[in-house]
């Protein structure tokens, strides 16, 4: 049956219809996009309330009680609802793209992996006017504070985490399938494009740990309601199990979030060099090194919770160790612009911020492995300097490249350039005035999750909020370049948007149309 | 608003003017600080040493890879006339890039692990001090020596809430502080009493998590008199920026001094529980105390908040026999955010607290709590 997707023209009742029940690709790639935008807006306005309390010492607009709401749901909005559905979204159209298939391999369990995102996100957010407040007790939610003494509101904020853990262990093996067998005749593994391999090993993370953190919940689901003590001591549990576990998921969670987003800028850098990617196979191979890496150093986040030198010292170690493959990726980002013909387009800038930025969070990575050390800088705002150094400038940078890169080939315009750069030099110089100062901070002794503080901080709070809320502004002219791409843009029918663009992706018309590769391309 | 603008200036420059300076010794902590202090014990110092290797490892590696990186940016962009090779891969590099990082990562290693050494020497203390998290305050007990005492946030909500100016110490006073001697080995051994907290004194190099159920050792030794201050540093509840640690390091002369007190007062506060305490008496100091470690949850006017923390007005605990209410306060409500507060409330504290609920807000049972009762409760269990 040819036919194309329904359009307004069609009605309001089949338009609706349309996006309710698809089961394309590029659709729920869509979809998937524009929500994680709207939460990533709802994080940022959050992020904005602690940013604007934070503005000088003393309780100005809120309590230090929805201070506390305010920072958990910010982490937990953007972790869960903004950067991984962007990177869902990103992969459901891009993969089938670049491997030259029609479509996913599980079209509706995509549609469900997607449609049950935004209940979940309902659940979460309704928390917030419920008697008692949201959660409160930091995106980490360490029992007992999240147990024992947290609101009532916190069983909801259980069941919108096992939805979102099945939403993403859904999409995950949608990923896993999608690229083992239905990949272009000619398209082995080790031809793959980098964002596809990044995706596949993402997803293989995604289905081992989303079930731990389910483990962890439930356990919680369990003592808060069904007496049972897994993590109350007076009942012979053990709070720091708890941390055990999380961890277990949540280490491995910082390479779900940040691995893709190594993907897309493996792509973008080369287009702009006009140069293959240095050290394709050892990329790979990094990759897959960070990812096993990643499930044995989890517990130097708990440095701090006395556990035996034996074992402070093997995580010190084998933390250390992950800057290697981290390092091997940089170098070959770096090699490949060597020798290259650049040029600086807005993707090209968010990529090459990316690897400044990230790089610098990298350091602090490594310094923060370092046990002794950690003692001073653990839970001060050293640590959430570091964490935004290589999630907003890791992975939202490499998001917002991604935008750029491909909006041509989703919807057919050529956004404005100018337009771009501007807002690229925006969000990267808000960046920095954000978060550079709270290295400074976190040195000097500011704690973080710290509703206010003592005088001696108040400059460079200051100073970072005002640089967070520049930042801020960013979004909203990415927004405002988004919305004028679609609707005024300069049309662009090119095949290849970019010069230098290598991969099948570049070799279907822009926009790319509803159905693709229903025959399988060649590809040498 | 202009004065901050120009202090905010001024502190730029200064960053700027520090720079160089950055590795001396800072440590009264100032507006101007931007490094980790070096503080005052061997702990703080190793800290301090291994923070300072790293950073120069980092700048070295940061100023050659970007340095090389700004380069090619700039000689070999497309509009200086660049031309693309097509070369992707080399596999002496790549193994050179591979094995040096490992090479410098095993050496820095060494330093590492003596550094962590060092933290994890507790052995062999002369004093031992444990620190217990409540939310939100600390406890100090002297080990074998009869003294333990809470110690508060001092800084009033007022100045909290800009109906005051703030005070030169804000957020960094409390009511009692710790008090050490110089020249000692102290052993600290944290523990929580409701969720977990974290006990930091930056200078002393010490962040211990303070988990219920569990201890976790620390330790300093300072041949440095003064005053440090520190703070909580792990999400304990809405009171978590407000529970400060201050440490007090004397002479051993004064501090002896001072420990003679602090035991004097024990045994004169002994006698005063077995007194009979008058209803006026106890209604008094009973306000005090359900203002201090009370209305945080239940509200100045007993009425709780709906759906989190009920009312102690017209409660049937407070309005039943009296039994029942010194219970909840010695053994806590299991499960729920009501702890116990056995530890950290005196018999008379508790009996007068007790007595203020009873008979406040238009609660009027009416009896009176003594301490001895409360003792009683206590013995009997
Ligand atoms: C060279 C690589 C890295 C190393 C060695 C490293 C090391 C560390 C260490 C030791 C901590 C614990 C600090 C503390 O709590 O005291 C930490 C925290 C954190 N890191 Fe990294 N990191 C690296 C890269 C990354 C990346 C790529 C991401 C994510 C994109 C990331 C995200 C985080 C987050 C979110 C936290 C804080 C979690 C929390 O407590 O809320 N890190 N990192
Ligand atoms: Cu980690």
């Amino acid at each position: 049956m040819a036919h194309g997707p329904a359009t307004l023209a069609d009605g309001w009742r089949a338009y609706i219809s349309r996006w309710v029940f698809t089961t394309n690709h590029k659709d729920i790639g869509t979809l998937y996009l524009w929500f994680s935008f709207a939460m990533f807006l709802m994080g940022g306005a959050f992020a904005m309330v602690i940013r604007a309390e934070l503005f000088q010492p003393g309780m100005q607009l809120i309590r230090p009680e929805f201070f506390n709401q305010m920072t958990t749901m910010h982490g937990l909005v953007m972790v869960f609802g903004a950067i991984m559905p962007a990177f869902v979204g990103l992969a459901n159209w891009m993969i089938p793209l670049m491997i030259g298939a029609p479509d996913m391999a599980l079209p509706r369990m995509n549609n469900l992996s997607f449609w049950i995102l935004p209940f979940a996100f309902a659940i979460l957010t309704s928390t917030l006017f419920m008697e008692g407040g949201g959660p409160n007790f930091g995106w980490t939610f360490y029992a007992p504070l999240s147990t024992t003494y947290a609101p009532e509101s916190v069983n909801f904020f259980i069941f919108a985490i096992h939805i979102m853990g099945a939403s993403s262990i859904m999409g995950s093996i949608n990923i896993i399938a999608t690229v083992m067998n239905m990949r272009a005749p000619g398209m082995t593994y080790m031809k793959m494009p980098l964002f596809v391999w990044t995706w596949v090993i993402t997803a293989f993370l995604l289905v081992a740990v989303m079930p731990v953190l389910a483990g962890a919940v439930t356990m919680m689901l369990m003592d808060i309601n069904f007496g049972t003590s897994f993590f109350d001591a007076a009942g012979g549990g053990d709070p720091v199990l708890f941390q055990h576990v999380f961890w277990f998921f949540g280490h491995p969670e910082v390479y779900i979030i940040i691995l893709p987003a190594f993907g897309v800028v493996s792509q973008i850098i080369p287009t702009f060099s006009r140069k293959p990617l240095f050290g394709y196979s050892s990329m790979v191979y990094a990759t897959a090194a960070i990812a096993f890496l990643s499930f044995v150093v989890w517990a130097h986040h708990m440095f701090t919770v006395g556990m035996p030198i034996a074992g402070e010292l093997y995580f010190m170690y084998a933390t250390m160790l992950i800057a290697v493959p981290t390092g091997v990726k940089v170098f070959n980002w770096i090699t490949t612009m060597y020798k290259g013909s650049l040029t600086f387009e807005t993707p090209m800038l968010f990529s090459i911020a990316f690897v400044i930025l990230f790089t610098f969070g990298g350091f602090t990575g490594l310094m923060l492995s370092i046990a002794a050390a950690d003692m001073q800088y653990h839970d001060t705002y050293f640590v959430v300097a570091h964490f935004h150094y290589v999630m907003v400038a890791g992975a939202v940078f490499s998001g917002t490249a991604a935008i750029y890169y491909w909006l041509p080939k989703w919807c057919g315009k050529m956004y404005n350039e100018t337009m771009g750069q501007v807002q690229f030099w925006v969000a990267f110089i808000g960046f920095n005035i954000a978060f550079m100062p709270q290295h400074f901070l976190g040195l000097a002794g500011m704690p973080r999750r710290y509703a206010d503080y003592g005088l001696q901080f108040a400059d460079w709070n200051m100073v970072s909020s005002i640089g967070a809320f520049i930042y801020g502004g960013a979004q909203i002219m990415l927004l405002y370049n988004v919305i004028a791409t679609i609707r005024n843009g300069k049309p662009t029918t090119e095949e290849k948007t970019w010069e230098g663009a290598e991969g099948l992706e570049w070799t279907v018309p822009s926009p790319a149309p509803y159905h693709t590769f229903e025959k399988p391309p060649e590809f040498k | 608003m202009l004065k901050r603008a120009k202090a905010l200036f001024l502190s730029l420059l200064s960053l700027v003017v520090s720079l160089p300076a950055l590795g001396s010794a800072v440590v009264e902590t100032s507006t101007r600080q931007l490094n980790m202090p070096q503080g005052v014990t061997e702990v703080s110092q190793a800290a301090y040493d291994i923070h300072m290797i790293m950073v120069w490892v980092c700048t070295v590696i940061g100023v050659g890879v970007f340095g090389f990186m700004f380069y090619v940016m700039y000689a070999h962009r497309k509009s200086r006339g660049a031309v693309a090779e097509n070369f992707h891969e080399n596999l002496v590099v790549e193994l050179l890039w591979t094995i040096v990082p490992t090479i410098i990562l095993i050496v820095m290693a060494f330093p590492a692990t003596t550094a962590l050494l060092k933290v994890y020497d507790t052995d062999n203390p002369d004093i031992e001090i444990k620190v217990t998290g409540y939310q939100w305050k600390w406890q100090y007990e002297y080990l074998g020596e009869g003294v333990k005492f809470m110690s508060e946030l001092r800084t009033s909500d007022d100045e909290v809430y800009g109906r005051e100016p703030k005070g030169e110490h804000y957020l960094r006073e409390v009511t009692e502080p710790l008090v050490l001697p110089a020249g000692k080995k102290i052993r600290f051994l944290v523990t929580g009493n409701d969720v977990i907290h974290s006990w930091w004194v930056p200078d002393f190099g010490v962040k211990r998590d303070a988990v219920p159920g569990l201890f976790t050792a620390g330790w300093a030794k300072t041949d440095k008199p003064g005053t440090y201050v520190g703070e909580c540093t792990e999400l304990c509840g809405q009171g978590h920026a407000f529970m400060p640690v201050v440490v007090e390091v004397k002479e051993q002369a004064e501090y002896d001094a001072w420990l003679a007190n602090k035991k004097a007062e024990a045994v004169e506060y002994a006698s005063t529980i077995g007194k009979e305490w008058t209803a006026e008496e106890l209604m008094t100091k009973g306000e005090g105390v359900y203002l201090q470690s009370c209305a945080g949850c239940h509200q100045a006017d007993g009425n709780g908040i709906p759906g989190v923390f009920p009312a102690i007005k017209g409660s049937p605990i407070a309005l039943g026999p009296q039994i029942g209410h010194i219970a909840v306060l010695i053994d806590g409500v299991p499960g729920s955010a009501m702890q116990s507060f056995a530890d950290q409330l005196s018999e008379v504290n508790i009996a007068a607290v007790i007595h203020y609920q009873r008979n406040a807000w238009g609660n009027d049972v009416g009896d009176v709590t003594q301490p001895i009762d409360v003792l009683n409760y206590k013995q009997s269990k």
